[in-house]
């Protein structure tokens, strides 16, 4: 499969973000995109943002959860980009014109202190580069049309990120047991979802070293100042205009999202 | 006219448990079991197995997540029966021989240290008669196959009673956070799920004043000492010869159990 094609699969999704308007799923349109060519897919798109004067403010990785992995058919994650304009304040309505088809995942957030190079890099080295943790929702979206996704699509697709909303108290790695925190989901005051850390990957940490390696291998460092999210704790859940999704974490505290109901 | 009745129906489940024997739901052929008479055929079976020398430990409490209960169309916990013979001492083996199609689920295990009459308790008052939490695996198991019931029918198959197992840490409940006390279930090795406290009725001290509460309608008080499984924090997973789960808690320490 050429160059040529990836580009064309990485401009149909560009244009979707600016249209909001879904796109059939890539395993339909472009039958011969393997993993590989999801990830040259996505990377056509980075491209194209920094270009824009976008800045890249960090990493995400995807499908972390057992569960998540089986409706896949996948035994590994996949992983994903954070722009500098994916990061909405907390307790601000967010345009509701932003996203497709938003879902919210309650996430550990790590803040680097270091680089971390890999391949090579241990969960010592991982939890060593740590500054801080930070209680987050990320916000994931879907340009293809109606969650259609399979692997392939998922990941030509940015990992499915929409945006994210960090909460503002900083934690060390040392004063909380990411493991086996728990974590309560609430969609405007109902309790939805819960989970443990240890949800992600056996544990956030692991995911965040799978990161650094994989990236690795085509020489991306994750930077000093970068976040990473290393997947989510519970299972996605849809949001609607005017929804209010509030995260409570053991040891962490509070993450609050909201969506406005209106677009601008 | 049906030739069901309360005797009947305890015959079949107990034998149903004895001899292995899956069946299907009793409200197939007895469709005027309501939920006043199934209690009556839980009562009925506890006195049977008290009358055959198992002591009363305490009660275990069911359908706790609000999803489940509104699927169920109650709004409610389930309670039921635990005598002496539940227990499964830590480090044995699943009884794989004396269970039909096992399953396991974490859960927060009260132990009282008064005792608890409703009607009119609340989670803060059924809270003050909880002297320990412990963490607890209960091996369910059901009479029906394929877990296949309606609410009269689990009601007097005792809530699918199997067998429960207890950690060795126990702490005072005002040292926890309930809602937030989560757990990590793993079968062998590997994380499939993890919850909190708050799965169970938003805090599991809300369902022990709820199970109080039914309780006390049917002239049942909770007694000082006695053991209350407050109810699954995740779904139940298959327990397979051979097995290993375990549940890691936040406070609460691990339990492994050998699937047999």
């Amino acid at each position: 499969m050429g160059d040529g094609t990836h580009q064309e699969a990485a401009d149909l999704l560009l244009g979707a973000y600016g249209s909001r308007v879904a796109v059939p799923p890539l395993v339909q349109s472009h039958p011969d995109l393997d993993l590989a060519g999801a990830y040259a897919v996505q990377q056509l798109q980075v491209e194209a943002w920094q270009r824009d004067g976008r800045v890249l403010q960090g990493h995400k990785v995807g499908l972390t959860s057992a569960a998540m992995q089986r409706q896949m058919g996948v035994d590994q994650p996949d992983y994903g980009v954070l722009r500098d304009d994916m990061f909405y304040p907390e307790h601000h309505p967010i345009d509701a014109g932003t996203f497709i088809a938003p879902r919210v995942e309650p996430e550990v957030a790590f803040v680097l202190g270091r680089e971390l190079r890999g391949p090579g890099v241990t969960v010592a080295q991982a939890a060593a580069a740590v500054d801080f943790v930070l209680p987050a929702l990320e916000i994931i979206d879907s340009r293809i049309r109606d969650w259609k996704i399979s692997i392939i699509d998922t990941i030509a697709d940015n990992a499915s990120s929409g945006g994210v909303v960090l909460g503002s108290r900083p934690v060390r790695l040392t004063d909380v047991d990411l493991r086996l925190a728990g974590c309560n989901l609430y969609g405007n005051g109902d309790l939805v979802a819960t989970g443990a850390g240890g949800a992600v990957l056996g544990s956030p940490l692991i995911s965040l070293a799978w990161l650094a390696n994989t990236v690795g291998e085509h020489g991306v460092v994750l930077q000093p100042g970068q976040v990473v999210l290393p997947g989510s704790v519970t299972s996605a859940q849809p949001a609607s205009p005017g929804d209010t999704w509030s995260a409570v974490f053991a040891g962490l505290g509070t993450v609050t999202a909201r969506f406005g109901r209106n677009s601008a | 006219m049906s030739d069901w009745d309360v005797d009947r129906a305890v015959d079949v489940l107990l034998e149903a448990e004895r001899t292995r024997a899956e069946r299907g739901p009793i409200t197939d052929e007895w469709p005027d079991l309501d939920l006043a008479t199934a209690y009556a055929v839980q009562d009925e079976a506890l006195a049977r197995r008290l009358a055959r020398g198992e002591r009363l430990v305490g009660v275990k409490l069911g359908l706790t997540s609000r999803a489940k209960q509104r699927r169920m169309n109650v709004d409610t916990p389930l309670t039921a029966w635990l005598t002496d013979a539940m227990v499964l001492p830590a480090g044995e083996p699943v009884p794989q021989d004396r269970l039909i199609h096992p399953r396991a689920e974490p859960e927060l295990v009260f132990v009282l240290g008064q005792r608890l009459q409703g009607p009119g308790e609340t989670a803060v008052s059924a809270m003050r008669a909880v002297e320990t939490v412990y963490a607890g695996i209960e091996i369910i198991d059901s009479r029906y196959a394929d877990f296949r019931f309606t609410l009269p029918d689990v009601v007097a198959d005792n809530a699918s009673s199997g067998y429960y197992v207890t950690g060795a840490v126990g702490r005072p409940p005002a040292t926890l956070d309930l809602s937030l006390e989560a757990c990590l279930l793993e079968v062998d090795g590997k994380v499939v799920d993890s919850a909190t406290g708050a799965a169970v009725q938003g805090n599991p001290g809300e369902a022990l004043a709820m199970a109080a509460n039914s309780l006390g309608e049917r002239g049942h008080a909770l007694e000082a000492g006695w053991v209350v499984l407050t109810g699954g924090m995740t779904d139940a997973v298959a327990v397979a010869p051979g097995s290993r789960v375990a549940a890691h808690f936040t406070h609460l320490g691990s339990i492994v159990i050998n699937g047999g």
